[in-house]
């Protein structure tokens, strides 16, 4: 891929979903947009390219963009967000909205495996929310991710990453070589076409925010914009979740870092105002 | 240094599964079938198996139940590793004391996955 199409694809991602993409991303580019080639019978990617530039169709731009934003992730990736919720903001919100529910919000949930840990965990531990109900929306901007986490289909090596024997045996069951999230979970968490650099109050007002590894592939700008309109979304006393290598700090005053917790941060008390 | 014992008819699976394993900072053992990995038991417990389901002289889930049998058999966390992938295997498996079950093809993220579930790494 010559570096004139390197920089039309990187402007076309920068601009619909705030995606950076330097020029050591080349070989990740092309290895994404090679089957896409295939699929729509182009010879080459510097076909496919030359087609997206001279007619600018949104079918194939969207797809475009679907290949190349659909992140890796697997069940129960990294315990320690687990954990938090478990262990710290579960009880917490279960004492604050006793009566009320819990409404989470698993932003950029790529193929589904995030909400449905999540909804997994609240399953097999009903106590951890004293009887609170939990209401889990996942949101994604990819067509193709979306499609694939309404249906709860999973390859065999999709469920023996992350995913104790046990869990698979309870909530699963075979279809050929896939394997269905059982219908009773797949109920419990609504699933949302959403692109983070659009309006978010599509959402609603949430509790908890997991966004992991989302804001990784966001320019400095963009980061605190897309933080600033989470923590709008957010009723006083939420958290937010970030991944193992992210944070807030330097992007947005909206939140606090919890001192015990690395990736956990709790709306600050004054954010209502500043946003 | 955790000791795992590798059982498998392929000599080749073996192998790869030893490298993975040893990554993990595991010693490792090897045997071709159950029997074999019964007599290797009783020399001396490992921390870990690694199993195989089908294989000639005495299969992954005979030696599974006699092994919990054997004293000092409950100890070794074992883990089925098979070609066998439907439920009703792995129900069975888990009834006869399996602690995790990892369905071929595996691979070394598949492998340290499911060690880290049953807490070996």
């Amino acid at each position: 891929m010559n570096s004139q199409d390197f920089e039309f694809v990187s402007g076309l991602i920068k601009r619909r979903a705030g995606i950076v993409m330097t020029p050591d991303k080349t070989y990740l580019l092309e290895s994404r947009l090679a089957p896409l080639a295939r699929k729509e019978g182009l010879p080459s990617i510097d076909d496919l390219v030359h087609v997206i530039r001279s007619r600018r169709e949104e079918r194939l731009i969207a797809q475009v963009i679907d290949v190349l934003t659909t992140g890796e992730t697997h069940f129960f990736r990294d315990k320690t967000p687990f954990e938090h919720l478990r262990e710290a903001v579960l009880p917490a919100l279960a004492a604050a909205r006793r009566g009320g529910r819990i409404r989470l919000w698993s932003a950029g949930c790529s193929t589904g495996q995030e909400p449905y840990s999540i909804a997994m965990m609240l399953d097999q531990q009903p106590m951890l929310t004293g009887g609170v109900p939990v209401e889990i929306v996942a949101t994604d901007l990819s067509d193709r991710a979306l499609e694939k986490a309404r249906a709860g289909l999973y390859t065999q090596f999709e469920v023996q990453r992350g995913l104790p024997i046990q869990m698979l045996m309870h909530y699963f069951t075979q279809h050929d070589d896939q394997w269905r999230i059982s219908e009773r979970l797949r109920l419990q968490v609504t699933f949302r076409k959403l692109n983070l650099l659009d309006a978010l109050s599509a959402v609603g007002k949430v509790d908890i925010v997991f966004c992991r590894n989302v804001l990784t592939y966001f320019d400095a700008a963009t980061r605190s914009d897309v933080l600033n309109k989470i923590a709008e979304q957010m009723a006083p006393g939420g958290y937010l979740v970030l991944g193992a290598t992210e944070t807030v700090v330097g992007h947005s005053t909206a939140f606090e870092a919890s001192h015990e917790r690395r990736g956990l941060y709790r709306l600050a008390q004054n954010a209502a105002r500043a946003a | 240094m955790k000791r795992c014992l590798i059982v498998d008819d392929s000599r080749v699976v073996r192998k790869v599964a030893r490298r993975i394993i040893e990554d993990l900072r595991f010693a490792t053992d090897e045997a071709a079938d159950g029997q074999q990995a019964l007599d290797a038991c009783r020399k001396a417990m490992p921390d870990a198996v690694l199993l195989d389901w089908n294989m000639p002289v005495m299969n992954g889930i005979d030696f599974l139940r006699a092994l919990r049998r054997e004293p000092g058999g409950d100890r070794p966390v074992v883990v089925f590793c098979t070609t066998e992938n439907d439920m009703a295997h792995i129900a069975e498996a888990m009834r006869s004391g399996a602690n995790e079950y990892i369905m071929k093809p595996f691979d070394s993220e598949i492998i340290e996955s499911k060690f880290a579930e049953v807490g070996l790494v």
